[in-house]
């Protein structure tokens, strides 16, 4: 779930993987992996598809499937344009080893900003397209006809004229020896028979049996298993440690230090690593951090809020002379929390390491990422080194730019050459070490002129940027700022401010904070929808004016976020009484590239217990790929942003987090899921939207709009659970 | 040595009597379908059955299994037939990751046995699992389709 970032070339991909040797800099030798063996005795037709003669059909991806559906999507893109036989589609991933020795053929391997499919979606078809164009040319050089006599569908290629036919299968081989054309024109999307439908998913049936293999499940002969503990405090290193009492139990076969910050157990089992490391006494330098609370950050945050100076994101006219202008103004102060993406499946790698070569299978969410870390903490040569991609137990961010746990395999395999080591962390690990949601607070002022008409909004951002951490370079390129600070409300792009407001400021002070900040599903819109949408309410108010109505007073420039609100104000019936004790709530946002909108209708009993009884959201990605997918995301990020609003907080004491597992730390359950509706819009344009992510931020704020309707108090600062509100 | 019985198979297992069913079905038995999740009884993505009941084997020691019938996600496709509530998660096409999704189905199972035609409170009590990539709605509408099959 990175920040949108621009194309990164294969040199800046090195340069950027902080640590990597320079091996990977230069010409990589040729070496065949495990993945692509089997594929490649079949014929590979251009980069993206190889064919079986038994016809099947074998779709490269690259990007990562961690239950967003991508995999069917992108197959879908593929196959739309090879016009193959969909029931003959399997799917494979090429290592990202594989993808360097070959240039990066297959492109980007991350799997993060809802970038799977709006990304790739040119290139992949046109895999499709080129491998339908050589199968066809070798059926027509078969024939000695010209290949525009012959047509293909459905895995077949049929020349017209003396309708003869050949099968993918008994022609691949021939074409795989034919070169990859380059002149290539997709199809028009009208004529789309694959895209767009409500294909069943190709990653089912094995989800339900137990036998799909995550990483967490791997085995290997001799396989040891470990766990680790890194110093709870950000910043701090380990002073020293005794293992002898781990080292007496039974399995228990090294105790380890990984780097200068953590120590591992290494066992026969996981169990006994676990109970192993619990019975090490670990030293702790804590460093410079540990005084760092909740409420130092807070102050240093509420410093920020009026600071001088700050990074500008988005301008419009002239907000100082509106401020001194204004006939009234209402302000108000939000915040929002550190939070843990909390993956249902752990953080986990196993890796192997021997002088001459090290393999690392992990569950990642960019195999590239993941090889550059195994480079760099293996010590060997690039082309030695290679990443094995296993199914992920969630993502949501968290195993994307950070590869931490796949450094720290590394780190303890090379500590026992030649022995597979499955590395797990316990829960209490994987909540303790984030790479957290950053934690921002907002000041944001509204003037008004005599007749209370809205003149002006200056929003201040007071809070942690993730790329000054994960990207320094684009913060040093910009001169201090981080773009992605304002997703949301950004003057252009894929995150645009969906207003036209006369008089703007949109401001950032950048108060970094020792705690890790990380790509969290939705990344910083989801602060900025609950800042703004709410603060849209408040304005709304004061101006006396209905929410929707005084939205779309702003909204004559921004006809796809208006349709996204209408679409939702319709569905959820904003102009009808609604049923008595039930209020309703809106909000509406652009981010990664889709214009989403999200209603909701709850109740409130004994003042503190919601139930959220409906959310409709409109989502508008340009094109709907699968739309039952895209209702799965919808709801399931609603999932996401509701478990947020009402639940999650990782707190600081003593510089560590407070909140160790799912008892501290909740998620919200099945009895609490309102029924949600989705409205799926198709804009269509150049620029695609992406669907994992952009409604997770419109949830919070339609709720928060919606409880103030019913209670009368505006909570400001989430989570809900803060001020004893549940959701029931 | 310590005598269960997993998925109608006696087995035996060399094992501190204190370790969790979860690890020793996993790490011992060798079936991964089990997951771990939280190690607190909190998450249920560990679920299987004992005697019937769902349990969250993560907090469940395996001295106390005796001679109590243990199921896992394994037990429940006989044959390369799913059963009705697996068919009713590939029809409804409930998982995302799927990580969580051998606890709900476990769960969900216990539940059908005791009450064949649950209602929504039913299986707001019953299935407590928490799923991270948020399938709570095709859950319910999947136990919903296995009670009618």
């Amino acid at each position: 779930m990175n920040a949108r970032l621009p194309m990164v070339t294969r040199r800046q991909f090195i340069a950027g993987s902080a640590a990597v040797g320079s091996g990977l800099a230069l010409g990589i030798p040729l070496l065949v992996s495990t993945e692509l063996a089997a594929a490649e005795a079949a014929p590979e037709i251009g980069a993206w598809v190889v064919i079986r003669p038994d016809n099947t059909v074998v779709v490269r991806v690259v990007r990562s499937e961690m239950g967003q559906g991508t995999l069917t999507g992108l197959a879908q893109l593929v196959a739309e344009e090879l016009e193959c036989d969909w029931s003959k589609i399997t799917t494979e991933y090429p290592t990202p080893g594989e993808s360097l020795r070959r240039k990066r053929v297959w492109g980007s391997f991350s799997t993060g900003g809802s970038r799977g499919i709006r990304e790739s979606h040119e290139y992949v078809r046109k895999g499709g397209a080129a491998a339908r164009m050589m199968l066809v040319q070798a059926a027509a050089n078969a024939w000695g006809v010209s290949a525009d006599q012959c047509t293909a569908a459905n895995s077949v290629i049929t020349h017209g004229v003396t309708g003869r036919t050949v099968s993918f299968g008994a022609i691949a081989e021939a074409a795989s020896k034919l070169p990859v054309p380059t002149e290539i024109v997709l199809k028009d999307p009208k004529v789309w028979k694959v895209i767009g439908k409500r294909i069943r998913r190709l990653d089912t049936r094995d989800k339900v049996n137990g036998s799909r293999v995550y990483g967490i499940d791997l085995t290997f002969p001799g396989m040891l298993n470990a766990t680790i503990r890194e110093c709870p405090v950000f910043g701090g290193k380990l002073k020293s440690f005794d293992g002898a009492k781990a080292l007496k139990m039974k399995g228990v076969k090294h105790v380890i230090a990984v780097g200068e910050t953590a120590v591992a157990v290494v066992a026969d089992t996981f169990w006994q690593a676990k109970t192993g490391i619990e019975a090490v006494t670990i030293e702790w330098d804590e460093g410079p951090n540990a005084k760092v609370s909740s409420e130092s950050i807070a102050q240093n945050l509420q410093e920020g809020l009026s600071a001088q100076q700050a990074f500008v994101g988005n301008e419009a006219g002239n907000m100082a002379v509106a401020m001194t202008a204004a006939a009234s103004k209402i302000e108000s102060q939000y915040f929002y929390p550190y939070q843990n993406h909390a993956t249902m499946e752990p953080m986990n790698a196993t890796a192997r390491w021997t002088p001459d070569r090290c393999d690392v299978w992990v569950p990642t969410q960019d195999g590239e990422s993941s090889l550059a870390a195994t480079i760099a903490a293996a010590g060997i040569p690039a082309e030695k080194c290679d990443v094995h991609k296993i199914n992920l137990g969630g993502g949501f961010g968290r195993r994307g730019a950070f590869q931490d746990y796949t450094r720290q395999a590394v780190l303890i395999a090379k500590q026992i050459p030649g022995t597979h080591i499955k590395l797990i962390w316990t829960r209490e690990e994987d909540m303790t070490q984030g790479r957290y949601h950053p934690i921002m607070a907002c000041k944001i002022t509204g003037t008004f002129d005599a007749s209370k008409k809205l003149t002006g909004i200056h929003m201040r951002l007071s809070g942690q940027s993730i790329l000054a951490v994960v990207r320094p370079a684009i913060v040093e390129q910009q001169k201090g700022r981080d773009p992605a600070v304002f997703q949301g409300v950004a003057d252009s792009g894929e995150h645009a401010f969906g207003y036209t407001i006369p008089n703007l400021m949109v401001d950032h002070a950048m108060r970094n904070q020792p705690i890790p900040p990380g790509f969290w599903r939705g990344v910083n819109v989801n602060q900025n929808a609950i800042f703004f949408e709410c603060f849209m309410d408040e304005l709304a108010e004061t101006a006396g004016t209905d929410a929707v109505e005084f939205r779309r007073q702003f909204l004559g420039n921004h006809p796809r976020n208006l349709a996204a609100l209408n679409a939702a104000a319709e569905a959820i019936g904003w102009t009808k009484p609604a049923p008595a004790g039930v209020f309703r709530g809106i909000a509406q946002m652009k981010a990664y590239g889709s214009f989403v909108a999200a209603a909701c209708e709850l109740s409130v009993r004994d003042g503190n217990k919601v139930k959220i009884h409906r959310m409709v959201a409109a989502t508008d990605p340009g094109y709907a790929v699968n739309p039952a997918q895209i209702e799965r995301q919808v709801s399931g990020s609603f999932v996401y942003g509701l478990s947020a609003l009402f639940e999650q907080e990782c707190t600081v004491k003593a510089g560590r987090i407070e909140q160790k597992n799912f008892d501290t730390y909740n998620s919200i359950r099945l009895a609490q899921m309102p029924k949600v509706e989705t409205i799926i819009l198709q804009g269509g344009g150049p620029e695609w939207g992406g669907i994992g992510e952009p409604t997770i931020c419109v949830a919070a704020p339609a709720v928060l709009n919606a409880l103030y309707r019913a209670t009368g108090k505006r909570y400001r600062t989430v989570p809900l659970k803060k001020h004893g509100i549940t959701l029931v | 040595m310590i005598q269960l019985t997993v998925n109608g198979k006696k087995q035996s297992v060399d094992a501190d009597p204190t370790t969790p069913l979860l690890w020793v079905i996993r790490e011992q038995l060798g079936m991964t379908g089990t997951k771990f999740g939280c190690g607190i009884a909190q998450c249920g993505a560990c679920t299987v059955l004992v005697n019937g009941e769902a349990v969250r084997s993560c907090v469940y020691p395996v001295s106390a299994v005796g001679k109590q019938k243990v199921e896992t996600i394994e037990s429940l496709e006989q044959k390369g037939e799913l059963s009705k509530i697996q068919k009713a998660w590939v029809e409804n096409e409930v998982p995302q990751c799927g990580y969580c999704q051998s606890g709900m189905i476990m769960a969900t199972t216990a539940l059908l046995r005791k009450k064949p035609k649950p209602t929504d409170a039913d299986i707001d009590a019953a299935v407590t699992n928490i799923c991270r990539c948020g399938t709570f709605q095709e859950v319910r509408a999947a136990i919903h389709m296995a009670a009618k099959a």
